[in-house]
């Protein structure tokens, strides 16, 4: 990676405190206004709606996970029915309870897994991109190794290990998941992180802390990582919408948190859900898998507007 | 010919250590990793299993002895208590399916991406841009397996055009060896479809403010000429590129494709494994990808520099 | 397409002109407004004759060029008036038309040969391109012509280079190229445009001899598009400086050296430097920067800069007149070499500034 020159710092539009230059640029005042959208407002949203979900189930009015509901079994009528917007499992359980009450081990997983991620890997990144040279290189072959094996195959290779005592229980197992997905994830981040710490580890507002004197941890800390933050913001969220898939890939892969009545989370619901759409019953699936899609993209939507925001070089044109 | 000399080496390394890590799962195994494997069998087995694996042996002695093994086709074994079998044989027959899954997907994702990127760069800001765009998005955010179980359901099952699982080699029927992949190749490339009609049109919008193009239109030549002959051909190298790296993304969703759709994969093998408990036929599964993976990725490399003339000079 | 002749001969169409441009404007739709880049350009070109147009930077110079060969895109830009090539009229013409005249009839050579190039694309390849698609040759006939073509831009071993990419070539090497892909099919106008100025200054002269060279063995009619005075002085046959998008003098050439009128021809002419002044003369410099073409003053557009301006200057834009010597037109009320204009520039020197308050100093005449 090619150092970030002084002198081309200066010439960088945006100063230290991030905020722009006034260019009298209509289209850069634009672009500052313009900052959420409906959209925005409504991934947010939705957004909210999930956290409550996982926090709070008890606030949504629907049935208890594990009541049954005969009449559906009898008739062999799934669909929607009054009081039940999204209708039944094949055992009569109403599907909406099961989602809403899945979400809180979907969201612990993924958000656990990328904040162990976004520790470790940040740290690790915010190191090498800052100190350089051997640090650096020994950092970023580990990064290299780790993306050597993709992603999902890391994940899973963990969690089957880690995971094969048959004894463990629910608890056990959720943490191996996020264990394995965190891990897995750890590569990338720092990464990134590294990538977005060389551009700011050189500029002149940091070699001004230098010569003032002050201890490597305090530039880092509060010269540096405030600079890097926005963007490692935004990767989270996105690494939190991947979180979210993989959770559902370890799931059908058979490795996911442990599908019982009792737990359900959206990727072991598109797992168990899968034999009933073989029965042709695709409800399940589909509900599950519309939770996820709209999560995913409000993530994503949202990630997209924190960097364009934050990042410097666009904000710069 | 240092530059070569210094990938070599990372290369080296980095297939030294992802191997490492594969070959040492089982130590990580709790409890005593020779019940875990053969929980059916009495102590003399066990004793049989360590020595094979070289279970009491220091650490780098067991690496060596795996590696060698390795190299020569020893995949290891699936324990059963019925049979043991190795799992080279297995491998075999999995790994072109997996592979040809993986080909299908990209040449179909390339085929439909390049057309959509083409012409959304012309058309820049139009219609037809802005909407590929808000689609791409979203598709984005579908996850491959997701769209999987969508597609083999309402295609396979409800609408029944297309088989919802199951495989056919190419030996035995062609076409229905297509039909077979279809959804399932469908699946995995919709994701990179987005992805790389976004990339091809940033790269083909910057191509077309250039001055060549401009003089290649002064020549007189015709609007889709200067676009395809002249503009597609330097702003494909990025899209290549990524649809080479990208391999490694395609694995991932692969393997829960080929399970969802039934193919007799890699992707199959390993999840057989998992739900067997199988674990030294994780272990090399998962070496083998990984290998396979990191092999890709360097003569990916390699042909980047051989397609782009000026790199290719420029490494002498 | 119907075969074509490679090379025009002199007929008796030469009679008539080639290039018939009038009233020629060109403006282009901004956030910030309308710029009216070509603000009323009139000229003819005959048959085997070089137009040099001559301007700074923002003068409308390359806009015309684009502008008269109809190469530029067509949303937010407006042209009205008329450009007749060979009778036909190109302002309007569609796409087609212009596509069957283009590379065939006019050419066009870009600035920068580094991009002017398609980096992906083998040299030949770039050339036969053009010879296959206007004059349906074949494969090995357009090679041979690459070939050929390569040796008459005087670029040494062409056979090694067909086969060789543009990165392959040095600057000089490369505009030659540029020269020969141009000159492939034969056409009759070929605007240069800023031909030399990317290329170091020992290319620059063989680059202007070859293009004359080739000019003048197919009786090729050019306009030759520069900044620089200099580059025109011996290779063209008429000079048209242009400001602000209008051409505020126009002269063959012997004639605009000799008895230029323009304030700023002169100073133009007086900003070359000479190789024969003594050592640390100061170079002579235009003072202020080229006028706003969004909103451009009343007036003379040069008033703010030059040295004569009195305060008609400011609000009454002078018409282009004929001077003495026929075919010589120029705009303006003092103009360099007549008694008025000498006596407002000696007044501006006595006050010490000129009608729009910028200092005038008194300097040695550069001969």
């Amino acid at each position: 990676m090619p150092e970030v020159e002084p002198t081309a710092a200066i010439l960088d539009v945006a100063t230290p405190s991030g905020s722009i230059e006034p260019t009298g640029d209509t289209e850069l005042a634009v672009a500052r206004t313009k900052r959420l959208g409906v959209i925005g407002w409504l991934a947010i949203i939705w957004l909210v709606l999930v956290a409550l979900m996982a926090a709070v189930p008890s606030l949504f009015p629907v049935p208890e996970l594990t009541e049954r509901f005969p009449d559906s079994l009898r008739n062999r009528d799934f669909g929607p029915t009054s009081g039940h917007p999204l209708g039944f499992d094949t055992s009569g359980r109403d599907l909406l309870s099961k989602l809403v009450h899945g979400t809180r081990a979907s969201m612990i997983v993924s958000v656990l897994a990328v904040s162990f991620g976004l520790v470790i890997g940040g740290t690790l990144g915010l190191i090498a991109g800052y100190f350089r040279g051997r640090v650096d290189t020994i950092i970023t072959n580990a990064f290299n190794v780790g993306l050597a094996i993709p992603q999902l195959v890391l994940a899973l290779t963990l969690a089957a290990v880690f995971a094969s005592d048959a004894n463990a229980g629910y608890g056990q197992r959720v943490l191996v998941v996020t264990f394995a997905i965190g891990f897995a994830s750890i590569p990338i981040l720092g990464r990134i992180t590294r990538a977005n710490t060389l551009t700011w580890a050189n500029r002149e507002f940091v070699l001004a802390s230098k010569t003032i004197g002050a201890k490597t941890p305090r530039i880092l800390i509060r010269e540096v990582l405030p600079n890097v933050a926005p963007a490692m913001f935004s990767i989270a969220l996105l690494g939190i919408a991947v979180a979210i898939v993989v959770e559902g890939g370890l799931a059908l892969l058979g490795v996911g948190i442990p599908a019982d009545i009792t737990s359900p989370s959206w990727g072991n619901l598109i797992a168990t859900g899968r034999s009933q759409m073989l029965l042709g019953e695709a409800g399940q699936v589909m509900a599950a898998s519309t939770m996820v899609f709209f999560t995913v993209l409000s993530l994503n939507y949202l990630g997209d507007v924190v960097r364009a925001r934050f990042d410097v070089r666009e904000s710069a044109l | 010919m240092n530059n070569a000399i210094r990938k070599l080496g990372q290369l080296a390394l980095v297939l030294f250590l992802v191997t490492l890590f594969t070959a040492l799962l089982v130590s990580l195994l709790p409890g005593d990793p020779a019940e875990v494997i053969i929980p059916f069998g009495d102590e003399r087995d066990r004793e049989a299993l360590r020595e094979e694996l070289n279970l009491d042996d220091p650490l780098p002695a067991r690496y060596v002895a795996w590696l060698g093994d390795f190299v020569t086709g020893d995949f290891g074994n699936y324990y059963r208590q019925s049979i043991t079998e190795p799992v080279g044989d297995r491998v075999g027959d999995a790994a072109p399916v997996s592979l040809q899954l993986m080909v299908y997907a990209q040449v179909l994702a390339l085929l439909v991406a390049i057309p959509l990127g083409v012409i959304t760069a012309q058309r820049a800001g139009g219609f037809l841009d802005k909407f590929a765009n808000t689609t791409a998005f979203g598709v984005l955010a579908v996850p491959n397996f997701v769209l999987a179980l969508v597609l083999s359901y309402f295609v396979g099952v409800e609408l029944g055009w297309l088989p919802p699982q199951g495989y056919v080699r190419i030996s035995r029927d062609l076409v229905e060896h297509l039909k077979s992949m279809a959804l399932p190749a469908i699946s995995l490339a919709a994701g990179q479809v987005a992805v790389y009609m976004r990339l091809l049109r940033t790269d083909m919008v910057a191509t077309l403010q250039e001055d060549f193009i401009l003089m290649a239109k002064a020549k007189g030549l015709s609007n889709k000429r200067v676009l395809w002959r002249h503009a597609l051909r330097p702003s494909s190298l990025t899209l290549l590129t990524v649809a080479g790296l990208n391999v490694g993304t395609l694995v991932g969703g692969a393997l829960i494709i080929e399970i969802i759709f039934t193919l007799p994969g890699m992707g199959t093998l390993i999840f057989q494994a998992i739900s067997e408990r199988q674990y030294v036929a994780i272990q090399s599964l998962v070496a083998l990808i990984a290998i396979g993976y990191v092999l890709v990725n360097v003569a990916v490399d390699l042909l980047y520099s051989a397609l782009d003339p000026r790199i290719r000079n420029a490494r002498g | 397409m119907a075969r074509r002749r490679i090379t025009a001969q002199p007929s008796a169409e030469a009679q008539e002109p080639l290039l018939v441009v009038e009233d020629l404007r060109t403006t282009f739709r901004t956030p910030s407004g309308r710029v009216k880049a070509v603000n009323g350009v009139s000229f003819t070109l005959e048959q085997g004759r070089t137009l040099g147009v001559v301007g700074e930077s923002g003068s409308g110079k390359s806009v015309l060029s684009r502008t008269i060969m109809g190469l530029l895109p067509p949303s937010n830009v407006e042209v009205t008036g008329s450009v007749r090539y060979r009778g036909h009229e190109l302002v309007g013409a569609s796409d087609r038309e212009l596509r069957s005249l283009w590379g065939a009839e006019l050419s066009m050579v870009f600035q920068d040969p580094m991009t002017s190039l398609n980096p992906v694309m083998r040299i030949g390849r770039q050339i036969t391109e053009s010879l296959r698609h206007h004059l349906d040759m074949p494969k090995d006939e357009a090679d041979a012509m690459a070939i050929s073509l390569l040796r008459s831009v005087k670029i040494p071993e062409p056979e090694k280079r067909v086969k060789q990419y543009p990165h392959e070539l040095s600057g000089g090497m490369r505009q030659r190229v540029v020269i020969a892909v141009a000159l492939a099919c034969g056409p009759h106008l070929l605007f240069a445009d800023e031909p030399t100025t990317a290329l170091d200054v020992t290319v620059q002269a063989q680059i202007l001899d070859l293009l004359d060279e080739q000019q003048r063995e197919r009786f090729m009619s050019m306009v030759l598009v520069t900044h620089d005075l200099g580059v025109v002085a011996g290779r063209a046959h008429e000079i048209a400086v242009m400001y602000a998008g209008r051409v505020v003098e126009m002269a063959p050439t012997r004639t605009l050296f000799s008895d230029m009128r323009m304030p700023y021809t002169q100073a133009l002419f007086e900003s070359i430097p000479k190789l024969d002044l003594p050592s640390h003369t100061r170079l002579h410099v235009i003072p202020g920067r080229p006028p706003d073409l969004i909103n451009p003053p009343a007036g003379c557009p040069f008033a703010p800069r030059c040295e004569r301006a009195q305060p008609r200057c400011l609000d009454e834009n002078p018409p282009l007149i004929e001077a003495e010597t026929p075919g010589h037109k120029y705009a303006c009320f003092y103009p360099v070499g007549t008694a008025e204009g000498d006596d407002a520039l000696a007044e501006n020197q006595r006050r010490g500034v000129q009608a729009a308050g910028v200092p005038v100093l008194v300097r040695e005449k550069a001969s």
